[in-house]
């Protein structure tokens, strides 16, 4: 329609606003990764000796690994020799007050509130700076809920009976290549322990930063809610505009004991990369909740707009009897943005039910791929599985794909799938612009509208952010 | 208020207004009837700026402006309104949303101040009362599971809202039954007044019985073959636009 060539190519231009680099001193290992590597980064967090056994059988096994080449990613080779596994700020603050003024501001500039004062908020933060904890506030009040709420490295030096429990038992060392990898060089993350019963007081997020160049992160983090508990969990992410690609492995553990109920957000930001496709972050993250006990609930909701190429399964088993798990997604991919994503429901308690909302967003070349298992075991009488996934382009260069897959093993079992693929049409841009509305507001408009169900999920600053996060992510991807 | 000289357009390389020339003040209504393919809906589309029009000769003048330099959205800013023929679904967002966003962006570019919420609700408080629109449509996302009549009457309602000063309402009584195009008519007749002018585009002379025009024109293979008044609409009931045809070549009237 009108909408002119070169209109569409000004506007191609995405800002990132969140790509500044903080000049600060590091600590940082030299590149490269082997046993020492791995002593030395242990040492470095002053970790008992069965952690880093435990690193060291993660990173033996990883050494006999390939990475996973199923997804429909085009990724370059990494070079796993060319990563510092370990950078952190020199100046290691014992408490909030002494947090170094510098890597305050950078959080201050991120909209994310550090200090004390920021009680208006209502939100306990744990800050992630390259490869440690920085920060968490609010430690007082949770604790007198009972709550832990800190850094792990602080976890397995404080509660190392309750990390040597739950660790590794929802994403074991050996499960995939990446969280091998993570399992052997895992920097820092957070910590959640919510005791019986408890209904933690407020919302409890994590926020992650890549600030050094050359280095990867690999941060481990590790929710219980034990019966009864409930707890809802954000976290959000971000790194300097560099034209490398930097590779981030994570590995999520949520773990939800009887009647517990876990809700995990993210807001996905990583730099990803510019319009040729040149620097920003791999994203190749393993999450997985285990409803252990019956009637638990586990609920993952991502909104994914940054990083160059994102591989993430947020997964729910579900093995309690009447458990249930759900994941909602909005995944958008710009310029050359690739992203595989998507969950698997694993039913293995009777009753349990499901419920997938994927919706995937492609402008510019984005290449978007929702991948989903649904699993009835045979156990899991009655089981219910409900997946939606929609998909929308905007312009003639990007691609949506759509790979589900279902293994019923019990007859009792009702599985649906509906799936749909739509374009921003000229004629819904035209209405829009009739009624006053310019281009890229119509744009937003439209897009929010089709991701309305996924954002009702998020918490409310937290829907706010993403809105605005896929504003200025979209800007001008108008075709 | 409006006035379109000599105007040409092709959509898709073929010449489909050919000479087009309409003068509209304020206060007045004006209908736009012809045979299928005469440009009727072409002629709307090019005053709200739908891409795809290429005028390649003639000028339309609106407010002492080129209208055809405008974007769609200055368009609407400066007063023009397009009731959709098929009005569009844009599933997901709120109907009330959308047009207070809409008000607010059309009000900003004018430099007056945004409504915010409250005062909004004031005003299509006000604004829906007599519109017989089901209320709970305005909780709904924008035109999606609407029936054809309630479609037709949220644009009305839109038109309401927005306040435009030149309203171009494109056969936006077809597909109505008579009590549709009754409340319709009824909505259109509440807005006349001697600062707004319409334009209405419709095949059938129906709706001139509810809304009854200043002047009514013929178009007939991309011109305006003739002009006159409320009684030429009835003419043409009774003997068709071949009954133009014949009294007028097209060529004349150029």
């Amino acid at each position: 329609m009108a909408i002119e060539r070169t209109d569409l190519q000004q506007l191609l231009n995405r800002r990132y606003s969140a790509g500044f680099v903080t000049d600060i001193e590091t600590d940082t290992l030299p590149p490269g990764l082997n046993e020492d590597v791995i002593h030395a980064l242990s040492a470095r967090k002053r970790e008992p000796e069965w952690m880093t056994q435990w690193r060291l059988e993660a990173y033996r096994h990883w050494l006999t690994m390939t990475p996973p080449a199923w997804a429909k990613l085009n990724i370059a080779p990494i070079d796993f020799q060319a990563i510092s596994y370990y950078a952190a700020p020199k100046q290691a603050p014992k408490s909030l007050a002494e947090v170094d003024p510098k890597l305050l501001e950078t959080y201050d500039k991120l909209g994310v509130p550090l200090h004390e004062r920021a009680r208006l908020a209502g939100v306990a933060v744990d800050a992630v700076f390259d490869s440690v904890s920085v920060g968490t506030t609010f430690r007082k009040e949770l604790a007198e809920a009972g709550v832990i709420f800190c850094s792990m490295s602080e976890a397995i030096r404080e509660h190392p009976e309750i990390v040597r429990q739950y660790l590794g038992s929802v994403v074991p060392q050996r499960d995939n290549f990446f969280a091998a990898l993570n399992s052997a060089v895992f920097s820092d993350g957070s910590f959640v322990f919510i005791p019986k019963g408890v209904r933690c007081p407020m919302e409890l997020s994590t926020y992650f930063r890549i600030n050094a160049g050359h280095t990867g992160q690999f941060e481990r983090t590790l929710i219980v809610a034990e019966e009864g508990a409930s707890v809802s969990y954000l976290e959000g992410c971000t790194a300097p505009m560099r034209d490398e690609n930097q590779l981030h492995a994570a590995v999520v553990e949520l773990v939800a004991l009887e009647r517990a109920n876990i809700k995990y957000s993210t807001v996905q930001n990583w730099y990803p990369g510019d319009e040729q496709g040149r620097g920003g972050i791999y994203n190749f993250v393993t999450k997985r909740g285990d409803c252990r006990g019956d009637d638990s609930r586990i609920s993952w909701t991502q909104v994914e707009t940054g990083s160059a190429i994102t591989w993430k399964y947020p997964s729910c088993i579900l093995r309690g009897d009447r458990s249930v798990g759900e994941f909602n997604s909005v995944a958008l991919t710009h310029h050359r943005q690739q992203a595989d994503t998507g969950t698997k429901m694993i039913h293995i308690g009777r009753d349990t039910r499901s419920k997938i909302v994927s919706k995937g967003i492609s402008a510019g070349r984005g290449q978007n791929t929702y991948r989903g298992l649904v699993k009835i075991e045979k156990s899991a009488a009655n089981a219910r599985n409900h997946t939606q996934c929609d998909s929308l382009l905007i312009g003639k260069k990007c691609g949506a794909h759509t790979f589900p897959y279902m293994e019923v093993k019990n007859p009792s079992a009702i599985v649906e799938h509906e799936a749909t693929t739509s374009k921003i049409s000229d004629e819904q841009l035209f209405y829009c612009r009739s009624r006053g509305l310019d281009e890229e507001n119509a744009v937003s408009m439209i897009v929010d509208g089709f991701c309305k169900q996924v954002f009702r999920e998020l918490p409310m600053e937290f829907a706010v952010e993403a809105k605005k996060l896929l504003e200025v992510s979209l800007e001008g991807a108008i075709g | 208020m409006l006035k379109i000289d000599n105007l040409h357009v092709r959509v898709a390389g073929r010449e489909i207004l050919k000479g087009l020339s309409l003068q509209v003040n304020a206060g007045e209504v004006h209908a736009i009837m012809g045979p299928n393919g005469a440009g009727k809906s072409t002629l709307g589309n090019v005053l709200a700026g739908r891409g795809g029009y290429e005028v390649t000769q003639g000028s339309v003048a609106y407010g002492g402006r080129d209208l055809l330099q405008l974007e769609p959205e200055a368009r609407a800013a400066a007063g023009v309104f397009l009731a959709f023929q098929y009005p569009v679904e844009i599933p997901g967002v709120n109907n009330t949303y959308f047009l207070r966003a809409a008000l607010n962006a059309q009000r900003k570019a004018r430099g007056e101040a945004e409504l915010d919420s409250r005062e909004f609700l004031q005003l299509v408080r006000e604004k829906l009362k007599g519109m017989q629109l089901p209320p709970e449509l305005m909780n709904r996302a924008v035109n999606e599971g609407f029936s054809g009549g309630e479609k037709k009457r949220n644009e009305i309602f839109q038109m309401a809202v927005l306040e435009p000063k030149l309203a171009i309402l494109d056969e936006t009584d077809s597909g109505l039954d008579i009590d549709a195009l009754k409340q319709v008519a009824e909505g259109v007749n509440a807005l006349r007044d001697p600062k707004r002018a319409f334009i209405l585009i419709t095949h059938y002379q129906r709706l001139l019985d509810y809304i009854v025009p200043d002047f009514v024109h013929v178009l007939a293979d991309g011109r305006v073959v003739e002009s006159g008044g409320a009684h030429l609409a009835q003419e043409l009931e009774a003997h068709g636009y071949a009954w133009v045809r014949e009294r007028k070549p097209a060529e004349a009237a150029a």
